[in-house]
């Protein structure tokens, strides 16, 4: 068994893997921290004089109204009056046309620039906080959406006024508690045109005639809606924008002397009515600014910005309502708003344009420093020279405002300069796409799948070989690395990792793949003269689409185009389990296609031609086929249960959650809750005795070791550990006054122990994983005295003379015989040696998949200490499944060998690997899990901890083992596919023809250590099977959010997907690799225990 | 080889489906209001009914069905009487089947259930008509060596395609293009039939261009 090969190709593969989606998540998720921190009135904004109190001025606008039109394009506010033939949505909205051309100075209507991503979400916090949102924010509190960055209805509420919403509930979401009115209307259903708007024109009026606001905030859907469900070219476009012009009158009508309008929209739409990209369609919406009063100084000049960015509206709001501008903001404010210089005298509280620009540049400067404390994504040169530009300017400005002189006209256009080329620094960092590591990601990633897929494939001749050619991609890989950062030293003057990663996974790759072209090539050359020459054709002809289009792996490439559509990963549990029924109804029709199913019929022509002399017995072929449809009634009951453990998307409209989701305490009923506990605490029962019944069936705990102990004693103590705390953590808060303290004890103490317990069990199995227990013939007395009788498990002794002490054994068996005849017979049995084995070894047969079976176990147990306790059941049926899958895979095995047809060695067949690794994910979702960030289970990480934590790693570590646990499962227990058919392998079957003979006794898993090398390359074609179907998936997700990123679900659908299963295939490889080394530290501690053996027998 | 044995399944296709085009158009004739999705279980009986009756007419007037040893009358009605059983019985099969697929067990039950009688009497029905009520016949010749006959083969082809029909018929259901096909059992017996029509199709073409290459080891 060559351990080091296998296990240095899987992390090679993983750590290739793990760069490529590092890249492309570089380069697709723009991430940026939040600042926490919010402007105050107090701030020293002013230069030279006393600090004055901001918000004591008299403001500019006492009030202002807001009336936002999701989805308002440019195109649809533009009127042209020699447009006679005005398509749906053209020349619908003349009020404004007829607004800024009667009433030049009152009023503007500028094209308004979103930044990516156009989601009305993101479109909000960006023009409230005036900063860049992108996918992820990463702030404090993860699991609402509420901002928690400083924004301008937070500085609204800071000095007083009094904000009035109505219209789309995200702002309910976005700003909870806030309003100090508001009445928000449901906005998820997209075909609905009229709820929303009709919502707000009920309340619009009658507000606006009150006086019980200072901000009002309308944010009206439809048009959006509309662009949804119709596109923009259709009469319900024209009929809503008539509507919204309607609208727009009467608030103009209505509007006081000291009150600013602003009608905007927060995104454009594409011609199909669709955004969230970063087309011009896409951002270019319309703002329309009126006021009453006189707003700007004169007409529309030429020095008038051609495209207002949506970020300036938050700082000259700000400034124009009296609020300190909101921290974070990177905004420019509006200069044509504010008067020139010298001209301010008119109005109290106007700010000339320059002290505007002077407030605002500072403002940025400050967050700039704060941010660039906090993170370091912003490239430092960029960085030093804005700090640079904004000191030159500061002292200029200083320098002329404390000498009383005006500032020169050149100053304001350097401020404003300044506060471009911020924004456009942050614009770079934060949203904007990168095209090039996205598309250097994707190919890193096809790559590692096909060099995945060949690798499963030339397994063997790697292994043979007896090089696993690892170290050319290596060195190779190493020097492309090095290169690539000499020459971003020499090109840039830093160096980027990412790139260097890059550069030595694809050059590593490359060369694998194109060195097992060329063996692939020798290998079809040299085979002929092979011993093996049959399957020479097969090996050469490996990516011929024949052999690729076979159900199994016609299966995964189903699951891998389902996640390229919204609506499929949406129903993506459901889906899952639909394939893996499909796949799962396919083996037994497979096999009856080869007749191997049911027994042959007495046909002599038949019997002639096809098989083998020797035909199996019917009796057995019948038990092995019946235990096949056994198991898969299993497997489709646990399948079909399994649904009801699901949890909802809120995109699926009439879906009832699980009831079993929700933890025990939350239930009202108590007899509701003394069923669920029952039924939890009897799964979890079932799941312990279940494990020890299998590991007893095989005579694997009839040994002293470290694993037996962690079965005999770890294992239920668990259990009664666990089921302890759920009855505790059930108890209502006011049942037992008196034994509080005691509950709040336990409540720590349990999941503590329970955690400790798991901790203790799986090193134990680490430290010592052998579960043998030998019994030598001649020394019966001390057999009996051994804490358990002689067992009548014959099946499961591992040791038969005539197989097994094929090479080292014998020397065993014949010292051991010497031993016991010069120990002069305490017994008269010396003549019963020849005849039957003189070493008997309990739990031999099993020895490999014991250890792998309890750590799963145990694992999983623990695990299910971090979900609600309803999901014990779930975990049961994943226990039922994964045991079905086993067996049927065991079975088919067997019926096929049975009949002479498998020729296969070791390997595991497509079909039960791409079963495995579907079941995690359809487990995952019946675990009550969902591909979304706020379904993930936050509660996993209180538990043990209930008054929180002081870090944020051991949370994170919880709530990652909760979210990934069937994935952890599958993964770890992933190589027990190569063990099952061993373990449960019909005697004479295999036996007969390996040996030649008719073996007697049953092999099992020692048949692995005959043949150190296929057991080698089986566990590597395993293991490299399973990475390229989760590979396949990623890269599949990877696809899907690359050519989709403009889908209008992109951000609520593919991106969250993609994190989860780039996530989730991480702590999946994670758990493989675990899994593959404790086989290998099995099987090197058999090898240390058989050395053993030879000396303690000669003794 | 076979070549009247072609000719005679190429015509007993068409009529076959001849009776499903009739079975759709004439009660749109006769019925008002009638349509596809619209009054999806009526065609869908309507079409059931129709391929059943022609189907047994038809064999039995070829004289596909294997012969039996006894001709007695008991013999004759205890055997009718099996395949009544078997028809029913693989109507609960299809039924227990597709919801473990995926369907919802309870909400539309009829619907289920209709869906499940129109895969009997594609599938069946045809077993029936070509074996016999005889299971373990019916299980031989799905596997590779087991078509005894050129009816066997196109057995064999025809159930494949029908399956495969009905179960690539799921897939636009979670789709969220709300289309009239898209509701439950539509999409699913449309793709039975028309997977049913190309193995009506496939088997006589199949065979026909396979000829030089069948054997059949006994009949």
């Amino acid at each position: 068994m060559k351990g080091l090969p296998v296990l240095s190709l899987l992390l090679w593969m993983c750590a290739v893997y793990f760069v490529g989606i590092y890249l492309f998540v570089g380069g697709f998720l723009l991430v940026r921290l939040e600042v926490n921190r919010t402007s105050t009135c107090g701030d020293v904004l002013q230069p030279g004089e006393e600090p004055v109190d901001f918000c004591r001025v008299q403001p500019r606008f006492r009030r202002a109204v807001l009336l936002i039109i999701d989805a308002l394009k440019i195109d649809f506010a533009w009127f042209d009056p020699n447009n006679t033939a005005p398509r749906p949505y053209e020349n619908k909205l003349p009020v404004l046309e007829e607004t800024v051309s009667s009433r030049p100075s009152h009023s503007r209507l500028y094209p308004f620039r979103a930044d990516p991503p156009t989601t009305t979400m993101q479109r909000i916090k960006g023009f409230t906080t005036g900063s860049l949102p992108t996918f992820v924010d990463v702030g404090n509190n993860f699991a609402s959406s509420a901002i928690l960055e400083d924004n301008l209805i937070h500085q609204f509420g800071q000095v007083g006024k009094r904000v009035v919403f109505m219209g789309d509930d995200t702002w309910e979401n976005l700003f909870p508690k806030k309003f100090h009115r508001s009445l928000p209307f449901p906005s998820f259903n997209v075909k609905d045109l009229h709820t929303v708007d009709n919502g707000i024109l009920q309340h619009l009026y009658t507000t606006m005639v009150g006086d019980d606001w200072d901000v009002l905030v309308a944010h009206f859907l439809g048009v959006d809606h509309c662009g949804h469900r119709f596109g923009p070219d259709h009469p319900a476009m024209a009929d809503k924008l008539t509507q919204m012009d309607g609208v727009i009158r009467s608030v103009i009508d209505r509007l006081h002397n000291d009150t600013l309008l602003v009608v905007m929209g927060d995104h454009g739409m594409t011609d199909t009515g669709d955004h969230g990209g970063e087309s011009q369609k896409e951002t270019d919406a319309a703002i329309f600014l009126y006021s009453p009063s006189p707003l700007f100084p004169g007409p529309p000049s030429q020095s008038e910005p051609d495209v207002v960015p949506q970020t300036d509206l938050v700082p000259t709001l700000a400034l124009l309502l009296g609020v300190p501008i909101p921290y974070s903001s990177v905004g420019q404010v509006l200069l044509p708003l504010f008067p020139p210089h010298g001209q301010t005298e008119g109005a109290v509280g106007r700010l000339s344009q320059l002290e505007a620009l002077w407030i605002n540049a500072k403002q940025v400067n400050r967050f700039l420093e704060t941010y660039s404390g906090m993170a370091k994504d912003i490239p430092p040169e960029s960085l030093s020279q804005l700090k640079r530009q904004f000191s030159r300017l500061s002292s200029e400005y200083l320098s002329s405002v404390r000498a009383g002189r005006s500032p020169s006209p050149q100053l304001a256009a350097s401020l404003q300069a300044y506060l471009t080329s911020v924004r456009d620094t942050c614009r770079a960092t934060w949203a904007r796409f990168n095209p090039l590591k996205m598309v250097v990601g994707l190919a890193i990633l096809a790559f590692a799948c096909l060099t995945c897929f060949v690798l499963s494939e030339l397994s063997p001749a790697l292994i043979r070989e007896n090089a696993p050619g690892l170290t050319a991609p290596l060195v190779v890989a190493l020097a492309a690395g090095a290169c690539a950062a000499a020459c971003q030293l020499l090109a840039r003057g830093y160096v980027e990792v990412a790139w260097c990663l890059a550069a030595a996974a694809l050059s590593s790759e490359l060369l694998f793949l194109w060195r097992a072209r060329r063996r692939g090539g020798t290998a079809a050359a040299v085979v002929p003269t092979d011993k093996n020459g049959s399957k020479a054709p097969k090996r050469a002809a490996w990516l011929t689409p024949c052999r690729l289009l076979i159900p199994p792996l016609l299966v995964p490439l189903l699951r891998c185009a389902s996640l390229l559509s919204d609506s499929y990963v949406i129903a993506e549990g459901r889906a899952v389990t639909f394939l893996v029924f499909s796949l799962a109804l396919y083996i037994p029709v497979h096999l009856n296609w080869d007749g191997l199913l049911l027994p042959p019929i007495h046909d002599p022509l038949k019997a002639a031609g096809f098989l083998p002399p020797a035909a199996p017995s019917p009796s057995t072929v019948r038990r092995e086929s019946g235990v096949l449809l056994a198991c898969l009634g299993l497997l489709v009951g646990s399948l079909y249960l399994s649904l009801s453990f699901h949890a909802c998307r809120e995109e699926q409209g009439s879906c009832q959650p699980s009831p079993f989701l929700s933890p025990l305490s939350r239930l009202q009923d108590s007899q509701l809750k003394n069923l669920h506990y029952v039924l939890s605490v009897f799964s979890l029962g079932l799941w312990t005795y279940l494990l020890r019944r299998c590991l007893r069936h095989y005579g694997n705990l009839n040994s002293s070791g470290g694993t037996a102990f962690a079965a005999h004693w770890v294992l239920p103590l668990l259990s009664v550990c666990l089921a302890l705390h759920w009855a505790v953590s059930a108890t209502p808060d006011d049942s037992f006054r008196n034994l509080a303290e005691l509950i709040g004890l336990a409540q720590l103490a349990l999941p503590r122990a329970a955690f400790c317990l798991v901790a203790l069990g799986l090193s134990l199995i680490w430290l010592d994983p052998l579960t043998v227990f030998v019994k030598t013939r001649g020394r019966a007395g001390r057999g009996r005295a051994s804490p358990l009788p002689p067992p009548s498990y014959r099946a499961s002794t591992g040791i038969s003379p005539q197989a097994e002490l094929h090479h080292l054994i014998p020397q065993i068996y014949q010292r051991m015989r010497r031993s016991m005849d010069d120990g002069g017979g305490e017994l008269s049995g010396a003549g019963e040696v020849d005849s039957s084995p003189a070493v008997k070894a309990y739990g031999l047969g099993t020895v490999y998949s014991a250890p792998l079976l309890l750590f799963c176990g145990l694992l999983g147990i623990g695990l299910l200490l971090l979900h609600p306790e309803g999901m014990a059941l779930s975990f049961l049926l994943l226990l039922l499944e994964m045991g079905a899958l086993l067996h049927i895979h065991a079975s088919s095995t067997n019926l096929s060998s049975l009949h002479g047809t498998y020729s296969g060695g070791f390997n595991v067949p497509w079909t039960p690997v791409v079963l495995w690794s579907l079941a995690a994910t359809q487990f995952f979702h019946a675990t009550g899990h969902l591909p979304t960030f706020p379904s993930i289970q936050w509660g996993a990480a209180f538990v043990g901890f209930p008054d929180g934590h002081t870090g944020t790693l051991l949370p994170a570590s919880l709530v990652t083992l909760n979210t990934f646990a069937s994935h952890i499962l599958f993964a770890a227990g992933c190589p027990l596919l190569l063990f099952w058919p061993l373990v449960c392998e019909v005697r004479g079957s295999r036996g007969a023809r390996a040996c030649g003979e008719e073996g007697e006794d049953a092999v099992m898993e020692m048949r692995l250590r005959e043949n150190p090398q296929q057991f080698s390359s089986a566990l590597l074609q395993l293991s490299t099977r399973y990475l390229f179907l989760l590979g396949a998936q990623v890269f599949a997700s990877v696809c899907a959010a690359a050519i989709l990123r403009r889908h209008l679900m992109v951000w609520k659908v593919f991106a969250p997907k993609l994190m989860f299963e780039a996530s989730g295939f991480l702590v999946s490889s994670v758990s493989l690799l675990i899994g593959v080394s404790l086989v290998l530290r099995v099987d090197v501690a058999v090898g240390r225990w058989f050395k053993r053996l030879v000396p303690d027998a000669s003794r | 080889m076979w070549d009247h044995e072609i000719r005679a399944m190429a015509s007993t296709h068409a009529i076959i489906a001849a009776s499903v085009f009739m079975a759709t158009v004439i009660p749109a004739a006769l019925v008002p209001g009638f349509s596809v999705y619209g009054t999806h279980l009526l065609w869908l009986y309507s079409v059931s009914g129709a391929v059943t009756a022609v189907s047994v007419a038809v064999f039995w007037l070829l004289g596909i069905t294997p012969p039996t040893k006894k001709h007695t009358v008991g013999f004759k009605l205890s055997r009718l009487f099996r395949s009544c059983l078997y028809f029913f019985l693989s109507c609960l099969f299809f039924h227990t089947v597709v919801v473990l697929y995926g369907a919802p067990l309870i909400e539309s039950a009829l619907e289920t259930f209709s869906l499940a009688v129109l895969l009997t009497s594609l599938t069946t029905l045809r077993c029936l008509c070509v074996l016999g009520p005889n299971v373990q016949a019916w299980i031989r010749v799905f596997s590779r060596h087991g078509a005894m006959s050129v009816w066997d083969t196109c057995l064999q082809i025809t159930v494949a395609c029908t399956v495969v029909g009905a179960w690539v018929g799921a897939f636009p259901i979670p789709l969220d293009w709300d289309r009239p096909w898209q509701v439950w059992p539509v999409s699913c017996s449309l793709g039975a039939m028309i997977g049913f029509l190309t193995g009506l199709v496939a088997a006589p073409a199949w065979i026909h261009y396979h000829r030089k290459h069948l054997t059949y080891k006994c009949k």
